[in-house]
């Protein structure tokens, strides 16, 4: 009897463990779900090629035009520039923690690395508007510091931490002996670095880029500050866009959610655009989780 | 196996459910005696929602406001006088404060969810159009705003200033200014793509403050000494005119707006003590205070 | 001559090094050196304004000079709600994911899931907050059960803002608390349930407890995670002046992060002391959070007699 109790209860807890076990895949489910459901009536009031192919977002005029492609424009530019920065600057940082800094100071870096991961994306939005806005502007003799290439320095900032914190993981990883036989056949230390090591570690750097730019293209407060969101699609070259004001995705959502009502069209466009942002990040990270997968495997053998 | 995994999404989704709803009712009954329904409770809170170029103004009102009338809760929140009208029609705010006058499609809305918007006039601005203090710029015509902001002209000299390229900034489209410009200035022809938009009033003031070229429209109350506001001409025969209480009350300032707060019907209770307060001297003074214009007496 | 040549290779190879070593660490440098200035621009310009005023006064509504106490207030209410929903959820998920779960291929699923909700965007987070939590679970709750047409909880409150951000930082609670688990050595378990013990009585007993204090270093940095959130809770519980303290989770309340937002772009004439000394707050606090997971780890690692 009070064995049967006793498994009963068992069993309770263990369901009970089973739902909290499987609530990661439900929330996701339920934030696609919701994203669909506020969104996906938007083409009951707009045509679908409106949306994904228009080319303006301005949603009060008449009609309004809701535009993916300058947003989504904005959105790939200054991730494109945060790429340019943060991988060389992420993965170097990371190969500096691991193989060449002091023990001491690389422990340091690495705890520095983490606080920076951490520092709220508003308050780098805030010294990036007030400080190296005017300073890009200046340097670069711009008609204004509200551009594409600040939100980039800044996001950049932003992915580093994400990119040599994997990184420096997915090299730690490499075995021991790699290191050891580059040695042996008289490699310099450098020569097994760049030539051995990096190589070895391959799929977990892509993997940390990946999530780094994941992080990136996601971050809202920092482009909404800096970026000036204007809507501007590259009708001059890409130099011109970077040096010119941006509209990004999360910039639109973040500037305007707050600012529609339930149902309306604009509130859809907005959920609309939040989709494609998800699936976007969703493919990044995918690529991210198979690019990891395979360093795994590399260890192991 | 299939059937676990369905009963295990569904268990957890209600598990969740359960927890939000079960959480959220107990404080509805015990923490918040002042939502809902006020009625005879002594203290009271009132929400004010709307428009950007108002809430500091709002703002202000509530603390002054809580001085004299520490009973009444007074809550301020912006997002644009667009956002603040649909909440007053939904009923999530019991003021909205709006930088234009209701639209027809929103009066529409009011009579089908069965409210008479009461409008109530508790300021007059000056919508400013703001320079870089280093801009030689004298004046501008409407007709050369309007060219600046659909993007018929890109640099300052076409318009008789310096060669310097035009930096245009303005606001979210939720926003009054943003209609107000929109119908007076631009007669509803749409913004250039290259218009900065920004999420606030203020960001408008510091990217025209750092840019040179910059240009930018704001309420009265936002003009300060790191920009210069451009005397206004209504078309190129007409004196240029600088926007301050005396051209504004005068009409001779072609930019002049009311300022409007809504409440669903006649004002009553707080929100009647409240709006009787802004209209006396103490809620004017705070207007001219913030360097907007009282209203008329 | 070969000798020398290979001496001359050497050497060619020893300065290549010598050189790439330098350039390595200056793309370290590179990397600190701006966030040293970031730390450095926000407390030299805010330092002198964050004193005992600034924590307990309320913000003045003309320049939001004063202080920030109703911000501060605000948001430990949010982190503590927050942290309630998502530790019980994120520990039970790792031990479902250590203990249970095995190699299936639903493990295979959730670890995927949790990496993915890992790297939705925080705005995302904050449209599913707002479309969720405020418009579905609140508004039902409006029309079903108070039969209400004015929003009480079909709006933003700090219920909503916490159940949002719990989701935030849910992959953060579990990563963490897994390596916790996975850290508790097989003989604990094994010891345990060869005692007779059901495998939940070892959970509960044995191993929970020896996880506890890594456990808590995930809460922590969940805390500091949540804290600095701003884009889910813009939409979904943030007020941008609200000067009384919040009354119950059905209130909208200021906040830290979002007050920064609010001042930076919306108050006219705000100062840039106050400004930089709201960054240096949240900064400081965030940064405190984190300084303590990493020294609460490193103490753990050394401490551990297993």
């Amino acid at each position: 009897m009070n064995r049967q109790r006793l498994r009963l209860g068992e069993r309770a807890i263990e369901s009970a463990i089973f739902a909290g076990g499987v609530a990661a895949i439900v929330i996701v489910g339920l934030i696609m779900f919701f994203l669909f459901r506020e969104g996906l009536p938007l083409f009951g009031n707009t045509s679908a090629a409106g949306f994904f192919f228009g080319k303006k977002w301005q949603p009060s005029s008449e009609p309004p035009q809701f535009g993916l492609l300058p947003n989504l424009w904005g959105s790939f530019l200054v991730t494109l520039g945060a790429a340019v920065i943060a991988v060389p600057l992420g993965v170097g940082t990371a190969v500096y923690i691991r193989y060449i800094a002091p023990r001491r100071l690389a422990g340091f870096l690495k705890g520095f690395v983490e606080l920076m991961g951490a520092v709220p994306s508003v308050a780098v939005g805030f010294v990036g508007a007030v400080a190296l806005s005017p300073l890009i502007k200046d340097f670069l003799h711009l008609d204004t510091g509200k551009s594409a290439i600040v939100g980039s320095v800044l996001l950049a900032f932003l992915a580093i931490p994400t990119i040599t914190t994997i990184a420096e993981d997915a090299m730690s990883m490499v075995p021991k002996e790699y290191f050891q036989g580059s040695v042996a056949l008289g490699a310099t230390y450098w020569q097994t670095i760049y030539r051995v090591l990096i190589p070895a570690a391959r799929p977990g750097i892509v993997a940390a880029i990946m999530l780094g730019l994941g992080r990136a293209i996601g971050e809202t407060m920092v482009v909404i500050m800096v970026t000036g969101n204007a809507g501007l699609l590259p009708d001059h070259g890409v130099w011109h866009a970077f040096t010119h004001s941006v509209r990004t995705i999360t910039g639109t959502i973040g500037a305007e959610a707050l600012e529609v009502a339930q149902g309306e069209p604009h509130y859809q466009a907005l959920f609309m655009l939040g989709v494609v942002l998800l699936l976007i990040t969703v493919a990044f990270n995918s690529l991210a989780v198979t690019a990891l997968g395979r360093t795994r495997r590399t260890a192991r053998t | 196996m299939k059937k676990i995994w369905i009963l295990g999404l569904a268990a957890s989704l209600l598990t969740s459910m359960v927890a939000c709803t079960g959480s959220s009712e107990a404080p509805s009954g015990s923490d918040k005696p002042s939502g809902g329904t006020s009625g005879a409770a002594e203290k009271s809170s009132l929400t004010v929602k709307g428009s950007d170029t108002m809430v500091q103004l709002a703002q202000v009102w509530a603390e002054e406001f809580k001085k004299v009338h520490p009973e009444i809760d007074v809550q301020v929140t912006g997002g644009g006088s667009t956002t603040g009208i649909a909440a007053l029609l939904n009923k999530s705010t019991d003021i909205a404060s709006a930088s234009r006058a209701l639209k027809a499609e929103e009066a529409n809305k009011a009579k089908e969810a069965g409210i008479e918007p009461k409008e109530h006039t508790v300021a007059q601005d000056a919508l400013s159009i703001v320079v870089n203090p280093t801009n030689p710029i004298k004046e501008l015509t409407l007709a050369q705003l309007k060219d600046i902001y659909t993007g018929k002209v890109k640099n300052w000299k076409d318009l008789g200033g310096a060669d310097m390229a035009i930096v245009a900034n303005g606001r979210e489209s939720s926003s009054g200014t943003y209609g107000f410009f929109l119908e007076h200035v631009l007669n509803k022809e749409p913004f250039a793509t290259e218009v900065l938009t920004s999420p606030a009033t203020n960001q408008i003031v510091e990217n025209v403050a750092q840019d040179k070229g910059g240009v930018g429209y704001v309420g009265l109350g936002y003009v300060n000494d790191k920009v210069r506001a451009v005397p206004i001409k209504k078309d190129a025969a007409s004196p240029a005119v600088h926007g301050d209480a005396k051209t504004v009350l005068d009409g001779s300032y072609s930019l002049a707006r009311p300022l409007f707060v809504y409440t669903a019907g006649e004002a009553t209770g707080a929100a009647k003590t409240f709006i009787d307060w802004i209209l006396g001297a103490d809620g004017q003074a705070v207007v001219e205070k913030l360097g907007f214009v009282p209203v008329k007496k | 001559m070969s000798l020398v040549l290979a001496h001359n290779k050497r050497d060619s190879r020893i300065l290549a090094q010598k050189l790439a070593f330098a350039a390595v660490a200056l793309i370290a440098a590179a990397v600190v050196i701006p966030i040293l200035g970031l730390f450095g621009f926000i407390a030299f310009q805010g330092a002198s304004k964050v004193n005992w005023d600034f924590l307990t006064k309320n913000p003045s509504a003309l320049d939001a000079s004063g202080g920030i106490f109703p911000a501060i207030i605000g948001t430990a209410w949010l982190i503590v709600f927050t942290i309630l929903l998502a530790m019980p959820l994120g520990v039970i998920g790792a031990v479902y994911l250590t203990e249970y779960g095995g190699r299936s291929k639903l493990v295979t699923l959730v670890r995927a899931a949790i990496v993915n909700l890992a790297g939705v965007p925080s705005i995302v987070h904050g449209l599913f907050g707002l479309g969720c939590f405020v418009f579905f679970v609140g508004g039902s709750i409006d029309r079903i059960i108070l039969r209400t047409s004015k929003p009480v909880w079909g709006q933003p409150c700090l219920l909503w803002g916490a159940c949002t951000l719990a989701v935030v930082i849910l992959p953060i609670v579990i990563k963490s608390t897994e390596e916790a688990l996975a850290a508790v050595p097989k003989s604990f378990r094994e010891g345990s349930q060869a005692l007779g013990a059901t495998k939940w009585e070892t959970i509960r007993r044995i191993i929970l407890p020896a996880a506890l204090p890594e456990i808590l270093t995930g809460a922590v940095l969940g805390i500091g995670r949540a804290t600095g959130e701003t884009a889910p809770v813009m939409l979904t519980c943030a007020a941008s002046f609200k000067p009384t303290l919040p009354q119950g989770l059905g209130d909208q309340a200021m906040l830290l992060p979002y007050h920064l937002y609010f001042v930076v772009t919306q108050v006219p004439n705000a100062k840039m002391d106050t400004k930089s000394a709201i960054a240096l707050v949240l900064i400081s606090f965030v940064a405190a959070s984190s300084i303590v997971v990493i020294l609460l780890r490193s103490k753990f690692k050394k401490a551990r007699k297993w």
